[in-house]
């Protein structure tokens, strides 16, 4: 990753200049902005109840009553959707933080370390990674128990392997650097060193993934709730929108399926868009 | 040659034992813990008495500490026998079998599909950086990833079912009037053309292409990405330059040595994007009530019959172990210069 040091005035005029030749990333900045703004004032959005029933007008195409048409409950789907934003956006957020927390403290501890230590953690990726990461997830909610806490967890662990990596590789090459070696003569701890010394300075590289994962995290959630895992019925989320309104389509009830499906997409193209973004502000010479 | 393919064959199965051993212990961890006793669900009714419930626990060993369980579940493996699932009443492996077969064609024709798509893709924008087909392309890239299946598969269904009426009803491999094929692979499409059907073959193929469609566009933007990083880098080598300078025709150039050397990174990428179709399968024969191994757990897993699952986790584990064995003796048939070391 970029070691080269990009001075504080400069790092202003990078990110502009980035931003101006590539409007695609501030667009997603945007967009990010704008997602976080609806999940926090969700329930002031709304123009319905997102869970009130409402049968004689079960199954309505939008119109400009409903702008996103109403579900087999008669239910207004643009509301559902505007409460949903909440739901999917804390599910990805916590799973990726808490695989971001535990995956960079123990890859930071094994690539500093080495050793037995390492080895082991190194096979149990290797474990991880033999197991197609959806089909883990599946089995792993199924096993905790189907709440949305697990949905997290799960999401977390399927994650994991790829931040343990990411933080091992990005501390070995730099335990032996002068400055670490510094920290260390002027009598830090080893704790010290990897939490205050190393795992700041890879802290960058893996925000991009962060926000590459974020709409992984979504998907996968989505997918979940989908098969029926996790989030139960009445609750608005858009996967089990999807779900229920899948057994519309054959007759041509589109917008059950095609909305909520629109909001996760774009959802997902915000979140990966600006790790885009991010990576080209972050390391020049990854630019694609 | 052969005797070396099998060597590097033989090596990196062994290397491959202790990540699948942990696979199974993982596994079989998981599918202990799980919510619900199935002694009780699969009891006679809720009327069941403890004496019954009792028997059924230790007819399938549940009273036994989990190690015990576990070494008993291993040695099951070793010969073979991977339980009985409870909702069929049948043996799990024999129920695989059955259903294996309608995953496989599944995921291999969208693998070949997303192949076909994604290489002349990534091929054309490689040619062209930065011109209208390159940035087509990446658009393209981009929307694919963002897009879950389980909504590109339904929204499939809503253009090509029920606006346009192509396709067929999007349920199982074959319609429910028409004759299945005799047994021979199991792969309907190389079945009926064994025999001859032309009509049955047209049948299965009409059913299996927007599964295998939904499934392709998941995996397109990897490939299609890679195809297009690789091929700019070899297009920019020496000896493209050469060929060039020879006058060799343009052609010849891209297919027969540009297009042959930025292949091996995708060949490595293929494996990665297996594992990403191997788990799709679960939403896809979800969508398409696609008959396959995955919906087969899927069902397992919500009904508590925890034995399926296992089959099909461990199943699935295998596959992607044997299909990066398979990618690794094909990267060493590509590039000699790998299997030498």
């Amino acid at each position: 990753m970029s070691e080269m040091a990009i001075g504080r005035s400069g790092t202003g005029r990078h990110i502009a200049y980035v931003l101006r030749s590539n409007p695609v990333t501030a667009v997603a900045a945007a967009g990010t902005l704008l997602l976080v703004l609806i999940a926090a004032f969700a329930p002031m959005l709304v123009p319905y109840d997102p869970v009130a029933s409402n049968v004689p007008h079960a199954l309505e195409p939008p119109s400009s009553l409903h702008w996103a048409g109403t579900d087999q409950l008669g239910r207004d789907i643009l509301s559902r959707i505007i409460a949903a934003t909440r739901l999917d956006l804390v599910i990805a957020v916590s799973a990726v933080s808490l695989s971001f927390v535990v995956g960079a403290v123990i890859g930071g501890f094994c690539g500093y370390r080495g050793g037995r230590l390492d080895r082991w953690v190194g096979r149990f990726v290797d474990v991880l990674m033999a197991f197609p990461l959806f089909v883990l997830a599946m089995a792993l909610v199924a096993a905790l128990g189907n709440r949305v806490e697990n949905i997290v967890i799960a999401t977390a662990v399927i994650n994991l392997p790829f931040y343990i990596r990411f933080a091992r590789a990005e501390v070995n090459v730099r335990r032996n650097a002068g400055w670490v070696e510094a920290s260390r003569a002027c009598g830090d701890s080893h704790l010290s060193v990897v939490l205050r010394v190393l795992l700041p300075n890879v802290l960058p590289a893996m925000a991009v993934q962060i926000s590459l994962n974020l709409g992984w995290a979504i998907l996968n959630a989505a997918g979940l709730s989908f098969i029926g895992l996790g989030v139960t019925a009445p609750t608005p989320e858009w996967g089990i929108m999807v779900a229920e309104g899948a057994r519309f389509i054959t007759t041509g009830k589109w917008w059950l399926v095609a909305l909520p499906g629109l909001a996760l997409m774009l959802t997902v193209l915000c979140f990966n868009l600006l790790g885009d973004g991010l990576r080209d502000i972050l390391d020049p010479r990854m630019r694609t | 040659m052969l005797a070396g393919i099998l060597r590097r064959v033989g090596r990196r199965l062994f290397a491959s034992i202790p990540a699948l051993f942990g696979v199974v212990v993982v596994t079989f961890t998981l599918m202990r813990v799980l919510p619900g006793d199935p002694a009780v669900f699969f009891a006679s009714g809720p009327s069941a008495g403890k004496e019954e419930i009792e028997e059924l626990r230790r007819s399938m060993g549940l009273d036994k500490p989990i190690p015990v369980q576990l070494f008993r579940y291993l040695g099951e493996i070793a010969r073979g026998d991977l339980g009985r699932s409870m909702t069929t009443g049948q043996p799990v492996v024999l129920d695989i079998q059955r259903r294996l077969p309608a995953s496989l064609e599944l995921t291999c024709t969208a693998l070949i599909i997303a192949l076909l798509l994604s290489v002349p893709l990534g091929v054309l924008a490689a040619l062209r950086p930065g011109s209208a087909v390159d940035h087509a392309v990446r658009m393209l890239c981009t929307l694919g990833v963002c897009v879950p299946t389980f909504v590109s598969g339904l929204l499939l269904i809503y253009a090509f079912y029920y606006l346009l009426g192509w396709a067929p009803d999007p349920t199982a491999r074959i319609d429910i009037f028409a004759s299945t094929p005799p047994e021979i692979t199991g792969f309907y499409l190389i079945d009926f053309a064994l025999v001859g059907d032309a009509e049955g073959w047209w049948a299965a193929f009409r059913q299996l292409v927007l599964p295998a469609f939904t499934m392709a566009l998941f995996v397109l933007a990897p490939l299609a990405r890679m195809t297009r990083a690789s091929m700019l880098a070899v297009l920019g080598s020496d000896f493209i330059r050469t060929a060039h300078a020879m006058g060799l025709s343009r052609l010849r150039i891209i297919v027969a040595y540009a297009l042959r050397n930025a292949l091996l990174p995708v060949l490595t990428i293929t494996g990665i994007v297996f594992s990403t179709m191997l788990g799709a399968n679960v939403l896809v024969e979800k969508v398409f009530s696609w008959p396959g191994v995955a919906s087969y757990a899927l069902d397992a897993l919500l009904a508590s019959d925890y034995a399926p699952v296992q089959a099909f986790v461990l199943l699935m584990a295998l596959i992607f172990v044997l299909v990066n064995v398979a990618i690794d003796v094909l990267y060493g048939i590509a590039d000699p210069r790998v299997s030498v070391a």
